[in-house]
């Protein structure tokens, strides 16, 4: 606890809230009669679906397989069956659905067979394989594969491994719940992350507003691992970010579109670390997660979900009070309003908060800028909020960039004090949106762009092969024509020949050409039919070459002559004549 | 005096030497204007500006013979680009704007006769003569070229639905004073 600590820039402190949550340990959340898990989870690729409708599954089942290295399984929750695979509401801002697995669990909760591993003695792509397949995913929110930050950069040793149990977003108290209850296997699965990143040392940051977390924590690792290091931070929005942490932890400030791994720092939140260890450990896959019910509700409390699980049960079991008026995934500063109570919880719902008026006033209304730059004092990332306010409102999104509108993380500082009430995270997430919208437009049109050109060449290449062809084909006419008349004259029609009538001769050697042209046309088609002998009617047995000579020829019997019949017949089946007479 | 215009004429030489050689060294293949506007074109290929594809088109503005508002699929963001780059005034769209499409061929109907896939511009209709064809959705640029020479009229255009993967946030837009 002696070390330095670093400071970030900006920052702000509102009011926690988080008391209320923690009265009450973790708590198992019944299953649903239905849960809709979607495949897309996580950030990347979207995963196929493995079953069908109709299918029974086990617990732990893969329903959804990884299709690209970004990207990350999805498992049944429970055993039960599926219903359907179909498009239902997504836990996402914009409320549209999104392919998922329907499944009605039996109660039996029955696990497929678990598979504990020893990751020291697998090598680390497989552990990292490992991970991926079972749906291992940054459960601080982001859901990134975890898989994929586990690779150690070539060029730059693996310093510090940082560990996120900051929870800096007010309301929130899953990570403190897990710390306070989970603490050993969370410092286990440090191990695991560790020994894949060959981190020289391991530093746990949790604000200092978490006491019993922290306890717990240092409890722990003194025990397991006591070259861990457990380091409060001071409590201010938002330490938990991972590069506001990783400054505070070890004064490295990542630079602008920068990773993390080329300074030697990678830094997982503490729940991802836990899931890590139960996937290889305990061989279960990421199925359930702890969510913080909180707000304007009469049990708050932490409760660990079955993914897929509806949020209008969840929420359910909180007792929201009669003036809710709406719903928040998320924190209160980072989150979003839920469109739509019929969406599932999924790995990313850290929280959900209901929301009043009493306890969320109406935002006033936005009024002009003022200058003031009390957005730009608070920004984690040092960023000027003002500047990208003008040029996203601007529309100027080529502006926007110039501003570093891409290391915005979006964790609402700047609206939080800005004056005017001015929601500038929204104009920024609009701007953002609307890049990567233009930034895709312009991918399809030069692919368009790409593809027409190669059409175009493929076209005037076969046009200029067709003219080739009939220039050659006209060629060789004229030489016909010249070279062999005395043949033809003297075959075909000698007296047009002899009346001398070269217009006349010209025509018929056109139509001689012509006519032996199709002539020969005809003879390569008999000689090709001839050719392909199907293909059943080598390696017959005597009695199938008997059998297949009487069908013969009793097909010739009626319109053939009696001695095609009798020479049939002579060749083998005694069928064939009795049928001929 | 003599020395004064041998001077010049020395000069003259060498710099002329020198602004020929570069006017063939560095001389640009093409002109840079057209590549400029064609960058803006929405690269549908369709047509309906009047030229034979999008690289026609931005030769026609760049060479003054066509206006910069004939472009539908551009809409009137591409008329605005297009007036910027070329300090020209923004003019209304000649055609309705309309929401990107994308051909959908009904392949219960479909007879295979192929004249579809020789009007896509990009390649995006597959089959074969008799045989059933289907548009590649990723690849189709809605351009409607395909739907007049359809025989049997099976192919349809219809608006890109929102989805998860392009759906966008809002422009955020606040009610000054809610109605009572």
């Amino acid at each position: 606890m002696l070390a330095q600590l670093f400071r970030f820039k900006g920052g702000v402190k509102p009011q926690t809230n988080k008391t209320i949550s923690v009265q009450e340990p973790i708590a198992q959340a019944p299953l649903p009669a239905r849960l809709f898990v979607p495949l897309h989870q996580s950030i990347g690729g979207a995963p196929n679906p493995l079953v069908q409708a109709g299918d029974t599954v086990r617990k732990g089942q893969l329903i959804g397989g990884a299709d690209a290295w970004v990207s990350a399984a999805v498992h049944a929750p429970t055993s039960g069956r599926v219903l359907a695979v179909e498009e239902h509401v997504a836990a996402h801002p914009s409320g549209l659905p999104t392919l998922s697995v329907v499944i009605e669990p039996d109660g039996r909760d029955e696990w497929i067979e678990r598979r504990p591993v020893d990751h020291q003695s697998l090598p680390p792509e497989r552990v990292r394989e490992l991970l991926r397949d079972a749906g291992v995913v940054g459960l601080g929110g982001a859901a990134f594969p975890s898989h994929a930050k586990l690779t150690p950069a070539r060029s730059v040793a693996m310093e510090q491994l940082v560990i996120n149990g900051a929870e800096c977003e007010p309301f929130m108290t899953c990570d403190d719940m897990l710390m306070r209850e989970r603490a050993d296997e969370i410092v286990r699965g440090i191990a695991i992350f560790r020994e894949l990143l060959a981190a020289r040392e391991v530093l746990i940051g949790i604000e200092d507003n978490k006491q019993e977390a922290i306890a717990a924590m240092h409890e722990a690792v003194l025990r397991l691992a006591p070259d861990y290091r457990v380091v409060a931070v001071p409590t201010r929005y938002p330490a938990g970010g991972a590069k506001q942490l990783i400054r505070v932890l070890t004064g490295k400030e990542v630079p602008a579109s920068r990773r993390s791994t080329e300074l030697g720092v990678q830094c997982f939140n503490v729940a991802t670390v836990y899931t890590a260890y139960r996937a290889l450990a305990c061989g279960e896959p990421v199925l359930s997660r702890i969510v913080t019910l909180t707000g304007n509700v009469e049990r708050p409390r932490n409760w660990e979900v079955s993914l897929g699980t509806p949020m209008r049960e969840v929420v359910a079991l909180a007792r929201p009070r009669a003036d809710t008026g709406s719903f928040l995934m998320g924190g209160p500063m980072m989150g979003f309003e839920i469109p739509d109570l019929d969406a599932p919880v999924v790995k990313a719902t850290n929280c959900i908060i209901a929301a009043s008026p009493g306890l969320f006033p109406p935002p006033p209304p936005e009024m002009p800028c003022i200058r003031c730059g009390a957005c730009a004092e608070v920004c984690p990332h040092e960023l000027q909020p003002f500047e990208l306010y003008w040029f996203s409102r601007a529309r100027n999104f080529g502006k926007t960039q110039e501003y570093y509108i891409f290391d915005c993380i979006e964790c609402g500082c700047c609206s939080y004090v800005c004056p005017s009430h001015i929601p500038l995270v929204q104009y920024f997430r609009f701007a953002k949106s609307e890049i990567w919208a233009r930034e895709r437009e312009k991918q399809a049109a030069d692919a368009a762009k790409e593809r027409f050109e190669l059409r175009n060449a493929r076209a005037e290449r076969e046009q200029a092969e067709k003219a080739e062809r009939l220039a050659r084909a006209a060629s060789a006419r004229t030489s016909e024509k010249k070279a062999p008349p005395e043949r033809t004259n003297a075959v075909d029609s000698p007296p047009a020949a002899a009346a001398g009538e070269p217009a006349a001769a010209a025509a018929t050697d056109a139509d001689a050409i012509r006519k032996a042209a199709i002539a020969a046309a005809m003879a390569r088609a008999r000689a090709q039919r001839e050719l392909a002998q199907p293909k059943n009617t080598d390696r017959l047995s005597a009695e199938q070459e008997r059998e297949i000579a009487a069908v013969e020829a009793r097909r010739g019997a009626q319109p053939a002559t009696p001695e095609a019949t009798a020479g049939a017949a002579g060749s083998g089946a005694p069928a064939g004549p009795q049928r001929g007479e | 005096m003599i020395t004064a215009l041998a001077i010049m004429a020395l000069g003259a030489i060498v710099l002329g030497a020198a602004l020929g050689y570069a006017s063939i060294r560095f001389k640009v293949e093409g002109d840079p204007l057209v590549e400029k506007i064609e960058a803006i074109l929405p690269q549908t290929q369709c047509g309906q500006c009047g030229y034979p594809g999008c690289k026609p088109y931005a030769a026609a503005i760049s060479a003054g013979e066509a206006d910069i508002n004939l472009c539908p699929p551009g809409g009137m963001d591409g008329v605005r680009k297009l007036a910027d780059l070329l300090g020209r005034e923004v003019k209304p769209l000649e055609a309705e704007e309309k929401p990107k499409q994308i051909a959908i061929i009904d392949e219960q109907t479909c007879i295979g006769c192929t004249l579809c896939i020789q009007a896509c511009p990009v390649d995006a209709i597959l089959g074969a003569a008799k045989q059933m064809h289907t548009i590649i959705e990723p690849l189709c640029t809605g351009c409607e070229l395909c739907v007049k020479p359809c025989p049997v009229e099976c192919i349809s255009m219809q608006p890109i639905a929102e989805n998860i993967d392009n759906w966008k946030w809002k422009y955020p837009v606040f009610e000054i004073k809610r109605a009572a």
